[in-house]
């Protein structure tokens, strides 16, 4: 695992749901097939309305024209980020679009444990508010070991909190890489 | 110190003596909850993780229902059906509810009460969100993603973290005008979308009680929506009644201890409570029908895991009996089931679908349909500039099609009252 993730930022509001993220009408592609599962990146935040994507000015597109990958490989959220739909698609098509790392105040169960367990995104909870600090734009550096932010284009700093039970599995890379060191099924 | 319902199941399916909320424990599952949109895709995690031979732990205990784009052209959700047939037939599975056949059911969750799969004290995962809805028979259900499912399709356990419970009793007698839908839509203004986050949602009253099983079915269905765990009402005569005409399988009753810990309790007195509605674009967004009635809609719905029961339609016919829908008006039952009873069952001298049909109703078949929007060629799809009223569980902007689109989720009283007034109506007028 990458210890250092240096990206831009996309910044986005408090509750953004699962619909927003990949909309249900999208959830038809294979996630296998490679050149189908790029549809899934092309779409990340698809579902965002224009007003509200990539704050504070908003109508910024987090894939440009028809592109399958983001210029933007760090997700701002507030809270309960990913709730709504268990749909595994949501991480993946942020992991498809190049996005590595969310950094939210809260997340959604079923969103969170997908983000972890399929090894896709890492989602980091932040212990202050920083949808309203970061802009949409700004150079991040998130060190993982650390638990730190540092915001090279304002020079702010900010911690994020330890990511416990759940670190040995996103170490690992996913959950059955995880079970596989841990010998609970066959290598 | 005691345990609550849900802890208590959490111990009996890791094997320990008592868990505490907060750790993590290893599940075994009962029944693998699985459909269209997630079941391929967990099928495929499930043969590359465990090779193209893999075994399924139990077949008996995995359950497949189609339901989610069903009635649709497009290929690609057509292919996703496919792969489920294919999948059933390599592995002759059991539990494989095939599009095309008698054997069709619609709405998973609805499916399962149906079809016997809902035990009192029994662990059910599936890859949808609203697997919640199960609590209401006194069992662990909860949504996972396709390598959680994938994961116990292989090893038929999986990590949990026991959660914390919140209590909320409903007390006193259930108002006429009343139903479960404006129960939660009233819990989820108070507690918001994420209130319940990592947490057990426990119902408990005489007036959760008095709700026969599809009531609190929809009760646990929204649980979710304030980002719960789980929904869970313990069983009584009225589950057991229910569970036996359908299943002879084994189940173990179980309930709080009077001293279980809480994270918090609420007490509501239901006779005090109006019909509410979750306004856009989020399903905390509550006002009470007295601020919002008059205001501009352009559709109503009535369907879905949360809103298409029988029980549903059963609320809505006496408002639409002899008025007609001043907008257009979709009925979507949720079962095969649903949609025979709403031929057979009366309300006065019309079977419940002459109700619908002569109020001029649009009657689909069952699924999903546009509870989560769907294919551009599914029935009742918002469009830009719409205003839905929808007995469903969700109103985030785009869910039911068009994110330049506005949904109230209501009851399917205030739906029936809405569609027959052309605007946003109180059901207490109609009653």
């Amino acid at each position: 695992m990458n210890n250092i993730i240096v990206g831009k930022a996309f910044v986005l509001g408090d509750n953004i749901d699962t619909d927003q993220i990949i909309p249900a009408e999208h959830l038809v592609y294979s996630l296998t097939d490679p050149e189908e599962r790029k549809k899934y990146g092309h779409y990340a935040f698809s579902g965002v309305p224009p007003a509200e994507a990539g704050l504070p000015v908003g109508n910024t597109a987090f894939i440009e024209g028809e592109k399958t990958e983001s210029e933007f490989s760090i997700i701002i959220g507030g809270t309960n980020f990913g709730c709504g739909s268990s749909r595994e698609h949501a991480p993946f098509a942020l992991k498809e679009a190049g996005a590595q790392v969310i950094l939210a105040e809260s997340y959604a169960r079923i969103f969170y444990r997908n983000s972890v367990d399929g090894g896709f995104i890492i989602p980091f909870e932040a212990t202050e508010k920083l949808n309203d600090k970061i802009k949409t734009g700004d150079k991040i550096k998130v060190n993982i070991d650390d638990c730190k932010i540092i915001n090279e284009t304002s020079g702010e700093s900010f911690s994020l909190r330890p990511l416990g039970d759940v670190l040995p599995i996103i170490e690992a890379g996913g959950l059955f890489e995880y079970a596989r060191k841990a010998d609970m099924i066959k290598k | 110190m005691g345990m609550t319902i849900t802890e208590k199941i959490f111990a009996k399916a890791s094997g320990k003596d008592k868990v505490i909320p907060g750790e993590s424990v290893w599940l075994d599952v009962d029944v693998l909850l699985t459909h269209d949109v997630c079941g391929p895709p967990t099928i495929g995690i499930w043969e590359n993780e465990f090779g193209k031979e893999a075994k399924i732990w139990d077949k008996d205990k995995l359950v497949i229902f189609p339901d989610h784009y069903i009635f649709t052209k497009n290929h690609h959700a057509n292919r996703n059906i496919e792969i489920l047939r294919e999948f059933a037939k390599k592995h002759d599975l059991p539990n494989y509810y095939d599009v095309g056949t008698d054997r069709y059911k619609g709405v998973c969750h609805i499916a399962l009460a149906e079809e016997g799969f809902n035990l009192p004290g029994t662990v059910l995962f599936g890859t949808d969100s609203h697997t919640c809805t199960s609590g209401a028979f006194g069992m662990f259900a909860t949504g996972v993603g396709n390598t959680d499912a994938a994961f116990i399709l292989g090893t038929g356990k999986i990590w949990e973290k026991v959660p914390e419970s919140m209590k909320f009793i409903f007390n006193g007698e259930m108002p006429e005008y009343l139903t479960a839908k404006d129960l939660i839509l009233q819990i989820l203004g108070d507690i918001t979308t994420d209130g319940a986050t990592y947490r057990s949602m426990e119902f408990d009253g005489e007036a959760v009680y008095s709700l026969d099983m599809w009531e609190r079915m929809t009760l646990c269905n929204m649980a979710i929506e304030g980002g719960g765990m789980n929904g869970i009402i313990a069983a009584d005569k009225i589950t057991e009644e229910f569970v036996k005409a359908r299943s002879n399988k084994p189940y173990e009753i179980f309930k709080s201890d009077s001293d279980a810990v809480y994270h918090s309790v609420r007490e509501y007195d239901v006779s005090k409570l109006a019909p509410v509605v979750a306004k856009p674009h989020s399903p905390d967004n509550r006002a009470s029908i007295d601020e919002v009635k008059n205001s501009k809609i352009t559709k109503c719905y009535i369907g879905s895991c949360t809103g298409g029961k029988i029980t549903d339609f059963r609320f809505a016919a006496p408002i639409f009996y002899g008025r007609e829908a001043k907008v257009p008006t979709f009925i979507v039952p949720g079962s095969t089931d649903v949609d025979r009873q709403l031929n057979t069952e009366m309300y006065k001298d019309k079977t419940l679908k002459e109700v619908f049909a002569d109020a001029g109703c649009i009657i689909a078949e069952s699924s999903c349909a546009a509870c989560l929007g769907g294919p551009a060629d599914t029935i009742g799809r918002s469009e830009d500039g719409d205003y839905v009223v929808s007995t469903t569980n969700r109103n985030f902007p785009g869910r039911m099609g068009s994110k330049n689109a506005g949904v109230y989720l209501a009851s399917a009283k205030t739906v029936a009252a809405s569609a027959v007034s052309g605007v946003l109506a109180d059901p207490r007028e109609f009653i």
